[in-house]
C-alpha cells in the first residue's frame, strides 16, 4: 500500500527548548485507520499541527500525498481535513454557516447537497439551523468532523475524537469513521481510549518523549507484544509456595485462593506443561483454570514505562 | 488565489457585521452625533469660523477620521484576534490558504466596515450641517486608504494581542489620544507655534489633514505630503504583516 503522508527527520523545539518532536520518521499508508497513541505531552498534537500547516517544523520534512507540506502547501492542505482536540467553534453561526464556511475556506466551491449529506451522516440535519452555542459537547464534536469533511478530504485527522463524548455517541462515530474509510478516506486518530485503537486502528503508533516509539500492524502488535495469564483457582488456599516452583516467577492472589502465571504467547515453550506437572509434584491442586490475553493498553503501557 | 477562501472570510467578517449592527454601526453613528451636538452646536456657537469655514462643517472630515481609524482598528484587531482567542484559528491556519489571502479577507472586511460607516456618518453629518465636498475622488481615496491602512495596523494589533487588554491598549491609549490631537476638532494652526510643531509628528494630523482638503481645500500641511505619509504608513505595515507570517509570530509557534 503506497504511502499518503510520509514524514521524515521531523524535529520540533520551541522557543523556550523544549524538543516536543525529536526526529520523527513516519509513514501513514493511504487507506488506513492510523491510531497514534502516546500519554499527554508526548508530541502527538505537535506533530498533526505540524502535518496540518499549524505549526512551523524546525527540522524535517512532511509530503501529503506526496505534496511537500512547505513548498507545495496548497495542494497539500487541501487533502487534509482536521479534527482537533478541543471544540473550537464560532458559538453564534449556525451548523450550516459553519459548515459552508469550512468547504469555502478550503477552496470549493458552494455545494449544498454535499453538506446536506455530510450533516445527515453525523446526525446533524435536523440541527442545521442551530446555533452552535445551543448544541451540546458530543454535538458540537460531529460539528467539527462535518467542518472537517465539508471539502471532501482524502486525509481526515481526529485527534482525540471522543474525549467526553458518552459510550453511545462513541460507537456511533466509530461507525462514522468506518464508513469513512470504506469510502476511501485515510484516517488518523490520536486517543486516550486504548479501546478505540483496539477496536479501529489497521496499525499503531506509539509517541512518547517526542519520539516514534514503535509503530506497527494492531494485529501483529497484539501477538509480538502481547502475553496470556494463566488464573489456577486453587483446591486449597496455600500460603506460600515451594522452592522447586520458583523459576516461574509465580504470583498469589485473593489470599492464596489462585495461583496467576504469566507467559508468552511467541516464546517457544510457554511453561504451561512443565508448571502443571511441577504444581502435581508438589501437591497443589486447582479446580478451575482460565487464560486472558493482555490488551493493547497493557501494552502501551509497559512500552511507554520502558521507553 | 483561492477565491473561495477569501470570500468565505470577507462574508464570515460581515456577517458578523450585521449580526451585532448595534455595536458596529450604530453605536459610532450615535457616538458621532453627540460630538456634533457637543462641539458643533455648544463650542461651535463661541467659535464661528475657521479658515472661512463653519465649525460645524470643519469638523465633518475629523469626525468621519475619528470613526474611521477606531472602528478599522477594532474590527481588524478583533476580527483575527477573536479566532486566537476561541481557538478557530486553528482552521485558518490549515486551509490551502495563503498569507495574502488571509489578509485580503479579513482587511477587507474590516476596511468595508470602516468606509460604510464614514459614509453613513458623512449622511449623519448632512443632517446637522450643510456640506459641499470639492474634491469627492480624492475624499474617498483618503477614506479608502485610510480605512485600509488601519485595518492592517488593526489587524497586527490582533496578531500581537494575546488578552483582550492588550487589544484595548493601543487604540485607547495611543490611537484615540493621537487623533483627539490630530486636528479633528481644530486647525493646527490655531496652535502656538511650539505645539504645532510638536503636532506635525502626530501621524493623524496628515490623514485629518488630506482629508478635510478634499472637503474645503484647506489643509494644514501639503497635500502630497499627507499621501505619502499615508502610503508610508500603509507601507509600514504590510512590512510588518510580512514579517508576521513569514516568522509565524504568535500564530505558528
Amino acid at each position: 500500500m503506497s504511502s499518503i503522508i510520509s514524514v521524515a527527520n521531523l524535529s520540533k523545539a520551541y522557543g523556550s527548548g523544549f524538543k516536543a518532536l525529536k526526529n520523527v520518521n513516519l509513514d501513514i499508508k493511504r487507506g488506513e485507520i492510523f491510531a497514534l497513541l502516546g500519554p499527554n505531552g508526548a508530541g502527538k498534537t505537535t506533530l498533526i499541527s505540524i502535518i496540518c500547516g499549524i505549526a512551523n517544523p524546525t527540522e524535517g520534512r512532511v509530503l501529503v500525498g506526496d505534496e511537500d507540506i512547505q513548498t507545495s502547501y496548497r495542494k497539500a492542505r487541501s487533502l487534509i481535513g482536521l479534527v482537533p482536540q478541543e471544540l473550537h467553534t464560532d458559538a453564534f453561526e449556525s451548523v450550516w454557516a459553519t459548515v459552508s464556511f469550512s468547504r469555502g475556506l478550503f477552496g470549493k466551491p458552494k455545494n449544498p447537497a454535499h453538506i446536506e449529506k455530510v450533516l445527515k451522516d453525523l446526525s446533524l440535519w435536523d440541527k442545521k439551523d442551530n446555533k452552535i452555542i445551543t448544541l451540546s459537547g458530543g454535538m458540537k464534536r460531529r460539528v467539527m468532523i462535518a467542518k472537517a469533511l465539508s471539502h471532501e478530504p482524502q486525509i481526515l485527522f481526529l485527534d482525540e475524537p471522543t474525549a467526553g463524548v458518552d459510550v453511545e455517541l462513541r460507537k456511533g462515530m466509530w461507525e462514522v469513521v468506518r464508513g469513512l474509510q470504506q469510502s476511501g478516506v485515510t484516517i488518523i486518530l490520536t486517543t486516550h481510549y486504548i479501546e478505540e485503537a483496539e477496536e479501529m486502528a489497521d496499525r499503531i503508533g506509539v509517541i512518547n518523549k517526542g519520539e516514534i516509539v514503535l509503530v506497527e500492524d494492531k494485529t501483529t502488535l497484539m501477538q509480538k507484544l502481547g502475553k496470556k495469564r494463566l488464573t489456577l483457582h486453587l483446591q486449597n488456599k496455600v500460603t506460600s509456595l515451594p522452592e522447586s516452583l520458583s523459576h516461574y516467577e509465580l504470583e498469589l492472589c485473593d489470599g492464596g485462593a489462585t495461583l496467576v502465571y504469566d507467559y508468552d504467547t511467541q516464546g517457544e515453550r510457554t511453561g504451561i506443561t512443565s508448571l502443571l506437572g511441577d504444581l502435581r509434584t508438589a501437591g497443589i491442586r486447582f479446580n478451575d483454570l482460565d487464560t486472558t490475553q493482555s490488551s493493547l493498553e497493557d501494552i502501551f503501557v509497559d512500552l511507554v514505562r520502558t521507553s | 488565489m483561492n477565491h473561495h477562501a477569501i470570500r468565505a472570510i470577507y462574508l464570515f467578517e460581515m456577517a458578523r457585521t450585521w449580526r451585532t449592527l448595534l455595536q458596529s454601526i450604530v453605536s459610532p453613528v450615535v457616538s458621532t452625533s453627540l460630538y456634533f451636538v457637543v462641539f458643533g452646536a455648544a463650542i461651535g456657537s463661541r467659535i464661528t469660523e475657521v479658515e472661512g469655514v463653519s465649525y460645524g462643517t470643519f469638523i465633518v472630515p475629523g469626525l468621519i477620521m475619528l470613526s474611521v481609524l477606531t472602528q478599522s482598528i477594532a474590527n481588524a484587531s478583533f476580527g483575527i484576534y477573536f479566532p486566537k482567542f476561541s481557538g478557530t484559528i486553528y482552521e485558518i491556519l490549515s486551509a490551502p490558504i495563503s498569507y495574502f489571502e488571509i489578509v485580503l479577507g479579513y482587511v477587507g472586511a474590516a476596511a468595508t466596515k470602516s468606509i460604510i460607516l464614514g459614509l453613513i456618518i458623512l449622511a449623519t453629518a448632512g443632517l446637522f450641517v450643510p456640506l459641499h465636498i470639492q474634491h469627492p475622488i480624492w475624499m474617498l481615496t483618503f477614506l479608502v486608504l485610510t480605512a485600509v491602512t488601519f485595518s492592517l495596523f488593526g489587524f497586527i494589533i490582533g496578531i500581537w494581542a494575546d488578552g483582550f487588554e492588550k487589544l484595548q491598549m493601543i487604540p485607547m491609549l495611543v490611537v484615540t489620544p493621537l487623533t483627539f490631537l490630530g486636528g479633528s476638532f481644530y486647525s493646527i494652526d490655531m496652535l502656538p507655534p511650539t505645539w504645532r510643531t510638536v503636532a506635525l509628528l502626530n501621524p493623524v494630523v496628515y490623514l485629518i489633514s488630506g482629508f478635510r482638503w478634499s472637503f474645503y481645500e484647506i489643509a494644514d500641511v501639503n497635500v502630497s505630503v499627507s499621501i505619502c505619509m499615508t502610503l508610508a504608513f500603509l507601507a509600514i505595515c504590510m512590512v510588518t504583516i510580512w514579517w508576521i507570517f513569514r516568522t509565524g509570530y504568535r500564530l505558528r509557534n
